[in-house]
């Protein structure tokens, strides 16, 4: 069960433009479990579409700059292109974000199917077309969806069919990238359980749900990571990191949280002061110090991975102090 | 009386027709009625095509109904068309929409496009400045490093609270906020949202706040009103709705609703489509008819 699909070391991966360096992804290191689902959260600009993006698409202005990603042990960084595609869609896969756009309009799904596997040197005969229709039926869509064009399916669907054509190979690792976002919440929550059910009937391998909702990671995912700004800030076990949550970006993203028992009335939430720094020619130090009630004249250099358990690691100069802070007030958020 | 009721919805209908020749119907929304008090916020929540937007374009007079009347201050506003009568309207009627990206007019510095407000609805006010000033500073953003600035040059969070400054120049009754903060971040969405609500009860507003977001609409509303499919299908004080779900439509929305501290049951495959059957059913095996009350401000829809 320990063995790793995914080992990241350090990444780096900076947005070139004229002006200078976006560092969007700056030293990232974190592995993957086989079987594992790791959710990764942070919002807008924190790297986690950057992440996915350096790790399958490569392209530019989006440039790999130093550290490693080695998927079942082959360093994938390294790889000309024209290896690589061998990795995409068997061992590696992206459920993209914007599945409502993913498709042809012109084409038939079925023909948008075959055209794709074919790029990948498989024959889309009739037993492959049986496999489809098997997956399809598991998700509860009628196989006649497959001689319709995208138009005629609702959004829920096409994400849905979007999940099928993604995994179709039997990718060893998949990246979910915010594939509930766009949906309501009633097929929010098939879709996750999609992802886990794949992954119990070992369709798929290991996967990252890539998110800006933490409470959808809460659900399905064994690990959540969270990032900040292009920076690594948080790792732990899901119910660790919701409930002891030691980056001081973390506790004020659970803290901000809106959820059923909570009324403005009553009980005020507070969200963050200010917005994330603009990532481009950033120099060093902590990337959240701007915001971080806790920041003194140490966080201007950039803090490095620390371990609290074997399991759980975090990047903040001052998380101890932070942790022993919250314990003798008493631990503010108590649950209902 | 307290509780003076500002808006009046009755029986609003809109049937939407396509097609020159044949003219497919679509019903948007169907016989929907209700009330908005005076310094409450009602949450009105619903999927994609429920008919939620159409039933705030409704109020703003942005589209005609096909049936029913609105009464603004017990004044029956269906029927106003004139340029007249509608610009007195938008002057206590407002709306703040989705996008704040595309809600400004890309090629005006802010100070003009707040100035635009004054030589459409107030041409004769004075003190422009000084107001601007005034309600930038109410929504904490500084005027002078905002005023010089074009739309590009800030922030999400930046420019929807500009929205809600702008809405605040004139002294608005009602507030329409169309998934508001669904573009925004976590961390800055509760500021947002928090300073909304504050305005509101200061200044005796009232909002319409139309989202799918259920615990965000838990946190902010006095009054919750649920759509499926273009009708109310449950109506009344939010506490009651969201303890008591009758209807088997908002019983599923609720369920579906990821929160922290509450993992979802992983055996069960949860189809959206059920619920389909899961509301016929409801609609046949009850013995209520219409839309009636099972508790105190707490009405659901029986039959369709």
């Amino acid at each position: 069960m320990a063995e790793n699909v995914l080992e990241i070391k350090d990444l780096k991966a900076y947005y070139k433009i004229l002006k200078g360096d976006v560092k969007a992804l700056d030293g990232v290191t974190f592995n993957l479990k086989r079987g594992e689902i790791l959710g990764i959260a942070g919002e807008s600009g924190c790297g986690k579409s950057t992440l996915a993006s350096t790790l399958i698409l490569r392209k530019p202005p989006l440039k790999y700059i130093s550290g490693e990603a080695k998927l079942l042990g082959t360093d994938i960084m390294k790889l000309s292109e024209k290896k690589f595609k061998k990795f995409r869609l068997k061992n590696i896969s992206i459920i993209p974000q914007y599945a409502l756009d993913a498709f042809s309009p012109t084409k038939k799904i079925k023909i948008f199917i075959a055209d794709l596997v074919r790029e990948h040197g498989i024959r889309p005969n009739r037993k492959f077309f049986k496999k489809v229709e098997e997956r399809l039926e598991m998700i509860n869509l009628d196989p006649s969806a497959l001689d319709r064009y995208s138009i005629e399916l609702s959004g829920g669907m096409k994400q849905r069919m979007i999940m099928i054509i993604s995994t179709i190979l039997d990718p060893d690792f998949i990246i979910a990238d915010e594939i509930t976002s766009a949906l309501d919440v009633s097929s929010q929550r098939f879709v996750a359980n999609m992802l886990v059910k794949l992954r119990d009937e070992r369709i798929t391998g290991s996967a990252i749900f890539i998110t800006h909702d933490l409470s959808i990671l809460y659900q399905i995912a064994e690990r959540i990571m969270i990032m900040y700004a292009g920076h690594f800030a948080e790792i732990g076990p899901t119910d660790e990191i919701v409930s002891n949550p030691r980056h001081p970006y973390t506790q004020a993203l659970i803290a901000s949280l809106p959820r059923v028992g909570i009324q403005y009335k009553e009980n005020r939430l507070s969200g963050i002061k200010g917005t994330p720094p603009h990532l481009l020619n950033i120099g060093e130090g902590c990337r959240f110090r701007f915001r971080c009630p806790y920041q003194t004249s140490k966080c201007e250099e950039t803090p490095q991975r620390e371990k609290i358990t074997d399991i759980h690691f975090v990047s903040c100069w001052h998380w101890k102090d932070i942790f022993n802070e919250t314990k003798n007030s008493g631990g503010e958020q108590d649950g209902e | 009386m307290e509780n003076k009721c500002i808006m009046q919805v009755e029986h609003l209908t809109k049937v939407f027709t396509s097609g020159i020749i044949a003219g497919e119907k679509t019903v948007a929304v169907k016989d929907v009625s209700f009330k908005m008090d005076q310094g409450k916020v009602i949450s009105l929540i619903g999927e994609s095509g429920s008919g939620k937007t159409t039933i705030g374009r409704i109020i703003l007079k942005l589209l005609k109904p096909t049936e029913g009347k609105l009464y603004y201050n017990g004044e029956d506003i269906t029927n106003i068309n004139s340029k007249q009568e509608k610009k007195e309207y938008y002057k206590k009627v407002q709306a703040i929409f989705q996008d704040p990206f595309s809600s400004f007019n890309p090629l005006f510095r802010i100070d003009r496009i707040f100035n635009m407000v004054f030589s459409s609805f107030m041409k004769d006010v004075k003190d422009r400045k000084t107001l601007i000033e005034q309600s930038l500073e109410s929504v904490n953003l500084n005027p002078k490093r905002i005023l010089n600035k074009f739309p590009h040059q800030l922030s999400g969070g930046q420019l929807q609270r500009l929205l809600i400054a702008r809405a605040l120049l004139l002294d608005v009754d009602i507030l329409i906020a169309d998934e508001l903060i669904s573009m925004l971040d976590a961390s800055t969405r509760i500021g947002v949202l928090n300073l909304l609500v504050e305005l509101c009860k200061k200044n005796g507003m009232t909002v319409l706040f139309i989202t799918h977001d259920l615990n965000l609409g838990y946190y902010i509303s006095d009054t919750t009103l649920i759509m499926y499919k273009g009708r109310l299908v449950e109506r009344g004080d939010t506490k009651k709705i969201y303890k008591n779900p009758v209807h088997p439509y908002t019983k599923m929305l609720f369920e579906s609703v990821p929160e922290i501290g509450n993992k979802w049951d992983k055996e069960e495959l949860f189809l959206p489509e059920t619920v389909i059957q899961d509301v016929k059913k409801f609609y046949q095996t009850n013995s209520e008819q219409g839309f009636k009350e099972v508790e105190p401000d707490h009405m659901v829809l029986f039959s369709d």
